[in-house]
């Protein structure tokens, strides 16, 4: 009884530490930091984009709502292409915005295009 | 709650310069633009034919333009309009943030890519398949596309994958290009291969594009040739959704119905750009959007229909 109140506690700690070390808005994701960022968290959504993309930076606001609507539940991390050749390559992205959806560090999903954002958010709660 | 004079529906060419024009003549106004302002023109390569710049990237030309705009005009970017209504006063305005009211509406609502219409065309997207060749060309440096199409967008574009150094092909309907002569030339002193009278019928690949099935059109040969991918540029189709809500009426084309000063067929209604169809550039767009604006303008102060 005692080792199950003391897991639950040990839960309790770990999701509120969690919560309180969640980013504010978008976190920066690069060739380097990718596979740190993709295992940290259980549902992470990264956006491919580039600057001369007009698609993409119609996207950003989205994505920039989205960290704050699923704060706490989802990742999410903007890779920029022209600057991390490794994991576009990886991921057989020819095509940008891109976005990859990993649950439990597995890569689940992909999704092409400047989507709206009911569609995303769709994505996003059946992964939860 | 408020009543605008006008509300502007997309922040393209053709809403920007209505914005500036109907700001300008004192109107109460606001611009909803459902993305990011500037519109297709934000996709262009380059532009060569915008008077007073040479030669200017799309992306640098609309930016210009909506910085502009946004000195007379609040643009509401990242809200799209929903549904539009006419309480027989006024124009009632749901957006995805909210409601408006308005006494007349500029629709400048553009166009959307056309897409062929042919198997692997949606399973190969993102995956070879591309509609935006200024998005998608660097991933085929030093590969092998095709570009479908034969008008100025899809010349300008093939020029800009060959300069990216990608070996480009044109694939064309017809039997000869429809852009613009200098276009042309441009693509034969590049050497740029063009297949004639052709179209794509079916595209594959397992994980990745792999090759497209052509036919000819005058002696029906099917070919099969191998690319890494497909840039598709056959035009584009308006977006009139909005406009049919209102009942506004649309010509056989399938274009807003407007006359020279852009009214379309309902009082306080105007359209300008790429949705009223004829010669669809960023010139002729800001010109109809300023027009609009007039048009809209006169009729605030002195309805012609009364
Ligand atoms: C690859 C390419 C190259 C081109 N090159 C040239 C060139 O060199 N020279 C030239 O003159 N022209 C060029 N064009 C054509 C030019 O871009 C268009 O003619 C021009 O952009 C049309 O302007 P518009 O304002 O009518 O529509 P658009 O530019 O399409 O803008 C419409 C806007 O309305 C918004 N919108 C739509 N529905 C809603 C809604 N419900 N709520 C809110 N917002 C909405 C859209 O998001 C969009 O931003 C090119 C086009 C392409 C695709």
């Amino acid at each position: 009884m005692d080792e199950e109140l003391e897991e639950i506690r040990r839960k309790r700690m770990e999701e509120l530490m969690m919560s309180a070390e969640w980013p504010d808005g978008p976190q920066e994701v690069t060739d380097q930091n990718f596979e740190e960022f993709v295992s940290k968290y259980n549902v992470v959504l990264i956006d491919c984009w580039a600057s001369w993309c007009a698609p993409c930076i119609r996207l950003g606001p989205i994505i920039d709502e989205l960290a704050g609507d699923f704060k706490g539940k989802v990742a999410i991390g903007k890779l920029n292409i022209d600057e991390n050749r490794d994991v576009p390559m990886k991921f057989g992205i020819m095509s940008i915005p891109t976005m990859l959806f990993f649950v439990d560090n597995q890569h689940v999903d992909t999704a092409v295009g400047a989507l709206p954002k009911a569609n995303i958010e769709q994505t996003l709660n059946s992964l939860l | 709650m408020e009543v605008l004079d006008v509300a502007i529906i997309g922040g393209g060419p053709a809403g920007l310069t209505a914005g500036i024009y109907a700001s300008r003549s004192g109107l109460k106004i606001l611009m909803f633009e459902k993305g990011i302002s500037g519109g297709a023109a934000n996709t262009a390569p380059w532009v060569e034919n915008y008077p007073g710049f040479e030669a200017i990237e799309g992306m640098k030309l609309m930016d210009m333009i909506g910085a502009q705009a946004r000195k007379y005009v609040e643009v509401k970017a990242g809200e799209s309009i929903e549904s539009l209504a006419n309480d027989g006063n006024e124009f009632i305005i749901k957006t995805s943030k909210g409601e408006y009211r308005a006494r007349a509406i500029i629709y400048a609502t553009g166009s959307v890519h056309r897409r062929l219409g042919v198997p692997g065309e949606g399973s190969l997207l993102g995956r070879g398949v591309s509609y935006c060749a200024t998005c998608d060309g660097f991933f085929f440096r030093e590969k092998k596309v095709a570009i479908v199409g034969g008008g100025n967008n899809a010349a300008t574009e093939a020029i800009y994958l060959k300069k990216l150094g990608i070996d480009v092909t044109i694939i064309h309907r017809r039997d000869a290009l429809r852009a613009e002569e200098s276009l042309q030339n441009t693509i034969a002193s590049m050497g740029i291969n063009v297949i004639y009278d052709s179209v794509v019928e079916e595209i594959f690949g397992e994980k990745k594009l792999e090759k497209l099935k052509l036919k000819n059109v005058k002696t029906s040969d099917i070919s099969e040739i191998e690319f890494d991918g497909v840039f598709i540029s056959i035009g584009d189709i308006p977006q009139i959704e909005l406009a049919k809500e209102l009942g506004v009426g649309i010509n056989d084309d399938g274009y807003i119905d407007v006359d020279r000063t852009q009214r379309s067929s309902i009082p306080m209604v105007y359209a300008a750009g790429d949705v009223t169809g004829g010669f669809r550039q960023i010139i002729t767009a800001c010109s109809e959007g300023a027009i609009a604006a007039n048009s809209a303008h006169e009729d605030l102060a002195k309805p012609y229909w009364i």
